[in-house]
C-alpha cells in the first residue's frame, strides 16, 4: 500500500500558515524579536545567540514556597516530557521538592531543587568529552550529542542534580530531545528562554499565586531579580564550595 | 563492512543513474514527497550534504543558543512526515518513515531518533490531521457551488 | 648464571578446556552487555542514586591491579634485581592484559558504548577522565614497547631499563588518574581526599602482584615447567608488606576523616552504622583481604610454603574487590550533604542512605572482564616467548 504524502494534504496551506510551519522553531523568536512588548518583558533583547553579557538565574523565596504545592514539578514534568513511571529509583527528576526541618529550631522549610547552574560547575569539569558544558548565558546544559553515559557528572555534581535516562524513550518533546543512555537536567527552560520566555515552574509558581520563583539576569542590575538580590539576603545552595551557582535561595 | 561498501557502490550508482536519466533500479527506495517547497539547494546537493548542514545547525543551535539556524531536524521531520493509514504521521518505527526509506538502503544507520522524537510536534500534528477534512468541506462547497 | 631460555606455552587438552571456560564467560558477558543496551540500565540494579556500581568495581579493580601486575618488570629493569628478571615479560603481558579487560568493562558499561569513539577523539583536558583515555592508551603504547625491547635480539640492557622507566613512570602516573577520578570529587563526603591517588598505587601493588602470583603458578603447572618454590616465597614476602601498606593508607584515610567533625557523619556511616558495607570493610576488606593474608605470608615456616601465598593472594584479591566496592558503592550510598544543618526529604532520595543491589548482568560483565583479562594473557604465552622453561631464585 502506497501512503499517501504529506504535500497532497498541505496544498491549501496558505502562505503565512506555510512559514509559520517551516519555521516551527525559528518564527517565534523572529516574532520576539520583531515584537517590543514581548522584549520589554523580560527585560532583555532577544538575539540571536547566547548572550555573554546575561547571567540567567532564579531566585526563590523559601518563605513563600508551600511545603504541599508541587506546581514547578508538574510543569517542568509536562513542558519536557519527563515523567513518573513508577520507578523511583531510576526516574528522571529535573526538579524535585525537598522538604527540610532544622536539626535545632525545628523550622520547617520547603523548597524546589534543580540544576543550580553554577559558574564553575563540577559537571563541566569532570566530563571527559565537553558534553557538559555552560552557554554564553550562564545556563549548563547536556549535549546529548557527545555524552557517552559515563555517569562521571552524576558523581561530580554536589545538588543530585542529573539524572541518567535508564530506558529507551518515545515521543519526547520536540524542543527537548532525551535519550536512552545520557544524562539530563535541568535546561532552564532554553527553548523559552531563547524566545524571550520564563522557565515553566516560574511560570508556575506564578499561577498558584505563591510566587516563590523569580526568573532573570542576574547581570543586569536593572533586573528584577537583580535588584531583590542587592535588597535582600540570599545563599547558594554549598556556598563552601564557592561554584557561585546561578540559582539562589532566600530566607533559608 | 563488505555490505556498507557494496551498499555504497550501489547508492553512487543509483546517484549516477538519476541524474543521468530516468533508469533506476527496481532496488532504489521510494522516497516519500516533502510537504513544502524542494530545497533551493537541490535534492541531490540535500543528499549528499543533509548531515553536514544538521551537524553544523545542531552545534549552533546546542552550544552557541541560536535559534535561527536554517536546517534543524525538528523542521526535516516536519516537512518531511509521512502520513501513515490512520491519517497521521509515522514514527521512524515505521519502515515507511521518510528518514528510514534511505537510511535503510543506504545501510547507514542513525541514531537521532533515540533522542529526537520522530513526529512532528503535536499541534503541527493537529493542524495536519484537521486538512483533509478542511479539503473535504471544501470539495463539498465546491461541489454545491459548481452544480 | 644460566641463560634464561623462553618458550611458549603448549596447547595441552587442559589449556584448551580452560580457554573454552573463558571464551563461555566472554560470550555471556557479550550478550549480557547487549541485553543492558537494549532495555537500557534499569534491568541493572543502578539507578540514579548508585550511578557506579558492580561493573566499575570490577573495572577499576583490574585497571589498578594492571599497573600493579607491571612491578615485576620494574622490579627487575628499574631497581635491577636479577632474580626478578626472567618474569618481566609475563609482568609486561598481564599488565596490558588486565588493562585491556578493566577497559572492556568499563566502556561496555557506558550509557552509549556505541559513542565510544567521542570519548577517543574529543577530550576536556580539565577531567581527570579524559587524562585517563590518554593514560591508558599510552599505558599499552609504552607497555608495549618495553615488551617488545626486552624480546628483541640485541638490545641494549640500557634500551630495556629506559624503556622499563617510563613504563613504570607511567604506571604511577596512570594509577594517580584512577586514584584522583574518587579523590578530585569535591562534593562527595566519601571521596574527595588527596590521600586516594597513593592509596590507589598501593592497591595497586598488593592487587597486581597477587593477581601475578596466581596467574605465573598457574601457568607453571598447566605447562608442568619447573618454578622455585624459594622464588614464590620472596615474592610472598613482598605481597605481605604491600597488604600492610593498604592497610596502612585505608587507617591514615579514615583517621583523617574522623578527625573532621564535618565527615564525622560519612566515617560513622561506613565504619560502624552502615549495615552491610560496615560488614564488607571490616569482615572482607580488612579481616580477609589484609589480616589473615598477612599473617598467613608472614607466619614462620620451616620452608617456602606455595599454597600459604597462593592462597594470601586469592583472598588479597577478594578483599581488593571487597575494599573497591566499599569505596565505590559505599561512597554512593551515604547521601549528599546539601543542607548541613536539616533533616532532608525529597522523592528524590535527598538525605537518605541508598540502597544497591547488583544483579547478575553486572556479575557477568566483571567476571567477562576477568576472563578477557586471562584469555588474553593466555593468548600471549601461547603465541610468544614469554615463559622461561625454568624460573629459579637466583
Amino acid at each position: 500500500m502506497k501512503l499517501p504524502a504529506l504535500n497532497t494534504a498541505i496544498k491549501d496551506l496558505s502562505e503565512v500558515d506555510r512559514r509559520e510551519f517551516f519555521k516551527a522553531g525559528g518564527a517565534v523568536a523572529t516574532v520576539a524579536l520583531t515584537s517590543g512588548v514581548t522584549l520589554m518583558a523580560f527585560g532583555g533583547e532577544a538575539s540571536a545567540k547566547a548572550d555573554a553579557g546575561k547571567r540567567w538565574g532564579l531566585l526563590i523565596d523559601v518563605n513563600k514556597c508551600k511545603s504541599d504545592c508541587n506546581a514547578c514539578v508538574t510543569a517542568c514534568s509536562d513542558e519536557n516530557g519527563w515523567e513518573d513511571t513508577g520507578n523511583p529509583e531510576t526516574d528522571a527528576q529535573w526538579i524535585r521538592k525537598v522538604d527540610l526541618t532544622h536539626k535545632q529550631t525545628g523550622r520547617e522549610v520547603s523548597l524546589p531543587m534543580m540544576c543550580q547552574h553554577c559558574e564553575d560547575a563540577p559537571c563541566i569539569d569532570v566530563c571527559p568529552t565537553g558534553a557538559s558544558f555552560k552557554r554564553a548565558d550562564g545556563i549548563v546544559l547536556v549535549d546529548k550529542h557527545a555524552c557517552i553515559g559515563c555517569r562521571y557528572c552524576m558523581m561530580a555534581c554536589p545538588f543530585k542534580a542529573r539524572s541518567f535516562v535508564h530506558e529507551p524513550i518515545e515521543n519526547q518533546k520536540t524542543h527537548a530531545p532525551r535519550g536512552n543512555g545520557t544524562v539530563e537536567s535541568c535546561t532552564l527552560c532554553v527553548h523559552r528562554v531563547d524566545k524571550g520566555g520564563q522557565p515553566a515552574c516560574v511560570e508556575a509558581c506564578g499561577k498558584t499565586g505563591n510566587g516563590a520563583m523569580m526568573f532573570g539576569d542576574l547581570n543586569d542590575p536593572a533586573s528584577e531579580i537583580a535588584v531583590a538580590l542587592k535588597q535582600y539576603s540570599s545563599i547558594g545552595l554549598r556556598d563552601d564550595l564557592r561554584l557561585n551557582p546561578g540559582v539562589r535561595y532566600n530566607n533559608l | 563492512m563488505k555490505r556498507l561498501f557494496a551498499s555504497f557502490l550501489i547508492l553512487i550508482g543509483l546517484m549516477g543513474m538519476a541524474s543521468a536519466g530516468e533508469i533506476k533500479s527496481s532496488l532504489a527506495p521510494v522516497v516519500p514527497k516533502a510537504a513544502g517547497e524542494a530545497h533551493p539547494e537541490g535534492n541531490e546537493f540535500m543528499r549528499i550534504n543533509h548531515m553536514k548542514l544538521m551537524v553544523h545547525d545542531r552545534d549552533d543551535t546546542v552550544l552557541l543558543g541560536d535559534r535561527n539556524v536554517k536546517y534543524s531536524l525538528k523542521e526535516c521531520v516536519a516537512c518531511h512526515a509521512v502520513m501513515g493509514p490512520d491519517a497521521r504521521p509515522v514514527s521512524v518505527k515505521s519502515d515507511q518513515h521518510f528518514c528510514r526509506t534511505c537510511h535503510e538502503f543506504a545501510a547507514v544507520k542513525i541514531d537521532c531518533f533515540q533522542c529526537h522524537n520522530s513526529l512532528p510536534d503535536a499541534d503541527l500534528v493537529k493542524k495536519l490531521t484537521m486538512l483533509p477534512q478542511k479539503d473535504r468541506e471544501l470539495a463539498a462547497y465546491l461541489k454545491e457551488v459548481t452544480e | 648464571m644460566e641463560r634464561t631460555v623462553y618458550r611458549e606455552m603448549a596447547l595441552t587438552p587442559m589449556v584448551w578446556v580452560l580457554a573454552i571456560i573463558l571464551g563461555g564467560i566472554i560470550g555471556a558477558a557479550g550478550l549480557a552487555v547487549l541485553y543492558v543496551e537494549h532495555n537500557g540500565h534499569i534491568v541493572t540494579g543502578m539507578n540514579n542514586q548508585i550511578v557506579w556500581g558492580l561493573p566499575h568495581v570490577f573495572a577499576i579493580f583490574l585497571i589498578v591491579a594492571a599497573s600493579g601486575a607491571l612491578n615485576v618488570a620494574s622490579i627487575a629493569s628499574v631497581f635491577g634485581k636479577t632474580a626478578y628478571k626472567p618474569m618481566a615479560r609475563l609482568s609486561a603481558l598481564l599488565a596490558m592484559a588486565l588493562l585491556a579487560g578493566g577497559l572492556g568493562v568499563l566502556v561496555l558499561d557506558l550509557g552509549r558504548p556505541d559513542r565510544l569513539i567521542v570519548a577517543m577523539t574529543t577530550y576536556n583536558f580539565k577531567s581527570i577522565f579524559a587524562w585517563n583515555v590518554i593514560l591508558y592508551n599510552g599505558f599499552f603504547v609504552v607497555v608495549g614497547a618495553y615488551l617488545f625491547v626486552q624480546m628483541s635480539r640485541g638490545m641494549s640492557a640500557k634500551t630495556i631499563r629506559a624503556m622499563g622507566t617510563a613504563a613504570f613512570i607511567w604506571r604511577l602516573a596512570l594509577t594517580t588518574g584512577t586514584g584522583s577520578i574518587f579523590g578530585w570529587l569535591v562534593a562527595r563526603p566519601g571521596y574527595d581526599a588527596a590521600i586516594m591517588a597513593p592509596l590507589f598505587i598501593i592497591m595497586s601493588f598488593s592487587f597486581g602482584l597477587a593477581f601475578f602470583l596466581l596467574v605465573l603458578t598457574s601457568m607453571y603447572r598447566l605447562t608442568k615447567r619447573n618454578l622455585d618454590p624459594m622464588l614464590i616465597k620472596r615474592m610472598g614476602n613482598l605481597l605481605g608488606v604491600f597488604a600492610g601498606a593498604v592497610l596502612y593508607f585505608t587507617a591514615v584515610r579514615h583517621l583523617t576523616n574522623l578527625y573532621a567533625a564535618e565527615h564525622g557523619d560519612v566515617e560513622r556511616f561506613l565504619l560502624f552504622g552502615g549495615g552491610g558495607i560496615t560488614t564488607l570493610f571490616w569482615v572482607g576488606q580488612v579481616l580477609i583481604g589484609g589480616v589473615i593474608p598477612i599473617a598467613l605470608l608472614f607466619r614462620p615456616t620451616d620452608g617456602p610454603n606455595v599454597g600459604s601465598v597462593l592462597l594470601a593472594s586469592v583472598l588479597i584479591i577478594l578483599g581488593g574487590l571487597v575494599q573497591l566496592y566499599v569505596i565505590i558503592i559505599g561512597g554512593q550510598m551515604f547521601p549528599l550533604e546539601i543542607f548541613p544543618a536539616y533533616e532532608v526529604t525529597s522523592s528524590f532520595y535527598d538525605g537518605a542512605v541508598n540502597s544497591y543491589t547488583p544483579s547478575a548482568l553486572e556479575l557477568i560483565l566483571g567476571m567477562g572482564g576477568v576472563a578477557l583479562t586471562l584469555i588474553i594473557a593466555g593468548l600471549g604465552v601461547v603465541a610468544l616467548r614469554i615463559l622461561p622453561e625454568n624460573l629459579s631464585d637466583s
